[in-house]
């Protein structure tokens, strides 16, 4: 049975259709990428299955469980981070945690224990007696992360839980999300495809409220691979004009020039792999760097959405 | 027990952010000044230089009457505007920054959700009515003589639920509104309504300010009654609180 399941779900706010018959599954133990541009309905898929928003029609179910029917059967078997996860700010995180374990009826001894072992996950021990009011945003949420987990869910929502993030805090929240793994099934959307190709197995892009793909990560690359190449040299001058005769030739789909940088994408690998070296020493470049790259989710995702979409 | 829970942060929550101890040193300082002013004011009257004898001659020499006149008026308008003040953005202010779609994913009922926000307000107004009502009945017996404590006590029960009136209508405005702002316009339409319409002389007799009245009466030893008055007030409350029920339970936040 799937942790998720969602079956032409639609949310019609008026004329706008933030959803248009979803359809999705999530596998039991997955961390599942619910990939999309701002706008395509991942935000509203999530405040769903929470049993915070009514779809228009359709069916959604999470860990077998109506989603429209049983609001309070659904709330002990999942955990939501929104993505801006708010707090009383007068509320220390201990307190806050306490408070929780209250609300999903933990004994006293259970909360005390819950707390400590969140808030070392989370690495939150220090200011544990601290009013949250004065929390940075990376703060806030591995707080909130601690707050999804505290009931032990099954099925976990975290929505744009890095996207607000500077390097250090996206870093920290990621790594969190890493070691949930096998232990919960995690749906987590954002628009930032480098944190979906580090943690998540299963990828699914929706753009305009439909389900485009969804797929194992590395199948979904595997299918929407495009055989790109990457150049590097310091003479931007000679590159540029070099970027100008790839573009004529028959085996090259397109070329982008980019700081002292070309990314070249081609129909024919074999031809590329034998030519591309000669023409750039014909063309009088010293090369940094040559490479055959590894196709990134962002080229498949550039594919299946467009670029005009992209954030 | 959840409601338990969720009424202890409440609680916590009144204390923590100064609601507690805002109302209770307003209503602590009104009812200590109402039998000051009334003994207070036809003194400083005569103190005013160039006051005409014939008008110093005429001003009463106050009384315990004056004493309670002045604290149900004092209580009526402060006590009332405090009740709106402390009440209407509970629910709006939760939608407006995300805690309440944060503790709705989590296994508490909407109706529990408002219903202990009520309970700790009814709390806080109940426990600083006491103070209030303890300061003005002391100061009455220091200042005048010894006020009847029975219908001294009812004149506060019945405060009370007017208070509960305009609490639970301004209730009702918070969980329409998306916002604070218009959970203020909201509850401030109420007040107007609610203080209008009873101001109308013969829809007056059964609407919440009636309430007052009776109480006065009482302290002044008449046995006029306005148990439709009360019946309504009660019939508000209830009403308004099912009505924020209905609405929060099919509203998504």
């Amino acid at each position: 049975m799937s942790s998720v399941h969602i079956e032409n779900l639609k949310k019609y706010y008026g004329a706008v259709h933030a959803l248009d018959g979803l359809d999705l599954d999530v596998a039991p133990g997955t961390i599942f990428g619910f990939l999309g541009p701002n706008g395509a309905g991942k935000t509203t898929t999530l405040r769903i299955l929470t049993g915070l928003a009514r779809p228009t029609s359709g069916k959604a179910q999470v860990a077998g469980i109506d989603v429209l029917k049983n609001g309070s059967k659904l709330a002990r078997r999942i955990g939501h981070l929104p993505e801006e996860p708010a707090f009383y700010p007068w509320m220390t995180p201990r307190e806050f945690l306490d408070y929780l374990g209250q609300l999903y009826g933990f004994s006293s001894t259970e909360r005390s224990s819950r707390t400590r072992e969140l808030l070392a996950l989370v690495r939150m021990e220090d200011v544990s007696r601290r009013r949250i009011g004065g929390f940075s945003r990376g703060m806030r949420q591995r707080l909130g992360v601690a707050a999804a987990l505290i009931h032990h869910p099954e099925v976990l929502f975290l929505d744009e839980p890095a996207s607000a993030l500077d390097p250090a805090g996206r870093k920290e929240v990621l790594d969190l999300i890493e070691t949930l793994r096998g232990q919960c099934t995690v749906v987590m959307s954002t628009h930032i495809l480098a944190d979906v190709e580090r943690v998540c197995d299963v990828v699914g892009i929706i753009a305009k409220g439909r389900m485009l793909v969804q797929s194992p990560r590395e199948e979904l690359l595997e299918r929407y691979a495009v055989p790109a190449f990457e150049v590097e040299a310091d003479d931007r001058s000679a590159l540029s004009r070099w970027a100008e005769d790839l573009r004529c030739l028959p085996w090259v789909t397109a070329v982008a020039p980019e700081n002292g940088k070309l990314r070249l994408t081609v129909k024919d690998v074999q031809t590329a792999k034998r030519e591309l070296l000669p023409l750039a020493v014909k063309a009088g470049l010293t090369l940094n760097r040559y490479e055959e790259v590894r196709p990134s989710l962002e080229d498949v995702f550039l594919q299946l959405v467009g670029t005009e979409s992209v954030v | 027990m959840n409601f338990m829970a969720v009424f202890r942060k409440e609680m916590l929550e009144q204390w923590r952010t100064y609601r507690f101890l805002i109302v209770a040193a307003v209503f602590a300082a009104f009812g200590l000044a109402s039998p000051l002013l009334a003994k207070f004011t036809p003194e400083l009257l005569k103190s005013i230089p160039d006051v005409p004898p014939e008008l110093l001659a005429v001003i009463p020499a106050p009384t315990v009457v004056d004493a309670v006149a002045q604290y149900v008026k004092n209580m009526s308008q402060f006590g009332i505007l405090l009740a709106l003040l402390m009440t209407m953005g509970v629910v709006a202010q939760e939608k407006e920054r995300g805690t309440a779609a944060f503790f709705l994913t989590r296994p508490v009922s909407r109706e529990t959700f408002l219903l202990a926000k009520f309970a700790a307000l009814t709390v806080t107004f109940a426990a600083s009515l006491t103070l209030a009502a303890i300061g003005c009945w002391y100061y009455t017996l220091v200042l005048f003589e010894l006020l009847a404590w029975r219908p001294f006590l009812v004149l506060n029960g019945l405060m009370l639920v007017i208070f509960l009136v305009y609490m639970a209508l301004a209730l009702l405005a918070s969980t329409i509104a998306r916002t604070n702002g218009v959970a203020v316009g909201l509850a401030f339409v109420a007040l107007i309504l609610v203080g209008g319409i009873g101001s109308l002389p013969s829809i007056g007799e059964y609407f919440p300010g009636r309430l007052f009245s009776w109480g006065t009466t009482l302290m002044m030893g008449g046995s006029d009654t306005a148990w439709p008055a009360f019946g309504i007030s009660l019939g508000i409350i209830a009403i308004a609180l099912l009505v924020a029920c209905i609405i929060f339970r099919r509203q998504e936040v």
